[in-house]
């Protein structure tokens, strides 16, 4: 039997962890066109700010591959043939599978301006990318940032740590707005101003103005005009879709797969960033990029490619993340309404949090450290924790196993209840 | 007094290191490696979040580094029980 993965991120090295758990003998194959191999693409952000050298990005070391027993082609495939069960290569070569397992990932969404092709202007994909960023900070002065989620404030922040001079542009009047509240926005908008970024609310780029093949300044659509040495976007990703809608499988916003991971050919699977996973809770096929998720999904196909049948339940999405210095944890459905910053979801995001839940919102907390939570009628929908993350861990668990909360609903929603002392309280009894 | 103060926090450190060990929440990891760049004594703590297990290295300080410098709260210590009253 023969696996071929295409993607070399954590889906397709979790995939093979489990073919390889489940069939000794069986030949694996890896394609990949990053150079760099299977790195922490998270990680990336603590690169930028210098938390991390690039070399303590890569998980595993040779022997872990070894032991894998897998073989690693850089190759880029040009076409899937799957009447024939082969791919054809860039070297115009076949390569034939018995499984085939897409883990394509996904790519930044390009901006579409005038000047987008000039030097300067910088997404946050590959390690790559981020090296390219590091070389241009050290030369330029002023940067200017769009976008929104989690990515934009990544590079802000790094760009910030590299010594530049950082112009965070909203098109709306606050960050994140289709997960975040107004009032977390707020916290994550004011801290950033403290760490000396500036935000412009309101401002939508209108043109890259280049001299000489680089960036020197834009103009936003009000007018107004903006020098800058960078100018770096994140405005969302786009599932690698293209090999399996030219191969006639069924696609959406990504490749649609069963509980199986299977793709409507039945030798063809898909995790990661580009599935597009059913969800039990909504009934609907769900979006992710978290990574979490993609190294579930990954491993759930490489079981079933292997042919333990083996149904893969999407768990609810839920991300740790730091936004403006502020450790933050988002679970379940939280938001609603699109984001005027993005287009479709962003690196570290999840469709179901904007997903407008049937449920009553109870929050408490001041200054930095805040909770959110969205009330079913006997569970935990989703939920926001800001700062400090006591309640992060006791949340995680009793929306994702969907605890029956209504010994403590009442409680939860009583005027000025003291959110953290009744769920601390809850979890307590719960774990005895 | 100040003497004594020391006796009392080698004390407690060799209580952390006996009683307690620094546990994985793997499903919040990224794999991103600031608990391997930051161990002093270079365990590599990423590859046993990966595998979700403890950091069960007789090695380890139970210094809190990676603990601490984690920016996604996977690490925390947790008492093994070892030695507690009635621990076969």
């Amino acid at each position: 039997m023969r696996h071929v993965i295409i993607g070399s991120g954590v889906a397709g090295i979790a995939a093979i962890e489990s073919i390889r758990s489940v069939e000794r003998g069986a030949e694996i194959i890896m394609l990949g066109d990053d150079p760099h191999g299977f790195y922490s693409r998270p990680g990336l952000a603590y690169y930028l700010t210098g938390e991390l050298s690039d070399q303590a990005l890569y998980p595993k070391t040779r022997e872990d591959y070894k032991k894998l027993g897998f073989t690693y082609r850089k190759a880029r495939v040009t076409k899937i043939l799957p009447d024939e069960t082969s791919l054809q290569l860039d070297d115009n070569s076949l390569l034939t599978y018995d499984r085939l397992l897409l883990a394509t990932g996904a790519f930044a969404t390009p901006l579409a301006v005038s000047g987008a092709t000039l030097q300067g202007v910088v997404k946050l994909d590959h390690l790559s990318d981020a090296r390219n960023i590091l070389k241009l900070a050290k030369r330029g002065r002023t940067a200017v940032v769009v976008g929104g989620g989690i990515t934009a404030l990544e590079l802000a922040e790094g760009l910030l740590a590299r010594g530049m001079d950082v112009h965070y542009l909203l098109r709306g009047n606050r960050y994140w707005s289709n997960v975040l509240d107004e009032q977390e926005s707020r916290i994550i908008e004011a801290r950033l101003q403290v760490e000396g970024i500036t935000l412009h609310f309101h401002s939508e780029l209108q043109e890259i103005i280049g001299r000489s093949g680089r960036v020197n300044s834009i103009r936003l659509k009000d007018g107004k005009m903006l020098k800058c040495d960078l100018l770096a976007y994140a405005i969302g990703i786009q599932p690698r879709v293209e090999l399996a809608r030219e191969a006639s499988l069924h696609v959406d916003r990504g490749i649609l797969v069963n509980e199986f991971m299977q793709t409507d050919d039945p030798n063809i699977y898909a995790a990661g960033d580009v599935a597009q996973v059913f969800d039990p809770i909504s009934g609907r096929s769900i979006l992710d990029s978290l990574w979490g998720a993609a190294r579930e999904q990954g491993c759930a196909a490489g079981t079933n490619m292997a042919g333990r049948s083996t149904p893969y339940v999407k768990s609810i999405p839920f991300n740790v993340t730091r936004l403006a210095g502020l450790t933050t944890t988002i679970i379940g459905a939280v938001g609603h309404g699109r984001d005027e910053d993005l287009v479709g979801i962003a690196r570290g995001d999840s469709e179901t949090w904007r997903e407008l839940p049937n449920a009553v919102i109870a929050q408490s907390g001041f200054d930095v450290n805040r909770v959110r939570i969205l009330v079913g009628e006997k569970k935990l929908i989703g939920a926001v924790v800001m700062g400090d993350q006591t309640l992060s861990i006791p949340l995680q668990r009793i929306i994702t196993q969907q605890v029956d909360i209504s010994p403590m609903r009442d409680r939860l929603l009583a005027h000025d209840a003291k959110l953290s002392d009744v769920i601390v309280d809850f979890w307590t009894k719960l774990k005895s | 007094m100040a003497f004594l103060n020391v006796f009392k926090r080698s004390a407690r450190k060799r209580t952390t290191l006996a009683e307690g060990h620094v546990v994985p929440d793997t499903a919040r990891c990224v794999q991103c490696g600031i608990c391997t760049y930051n161990c002093p004594i270079e365990i590599d703590v990423r590859a046993y979040v990966w595998r979700s297990e403890a950091i069960n290295r007789s090695e380890c300080l139970t210094c809190g580094e990676c603990v601490a410098r984690c920016p996604r709260g996977v690490l925390r210590f947790e008492r093994t029980d070892l030695f507690k009253a009635g621990a076969s």
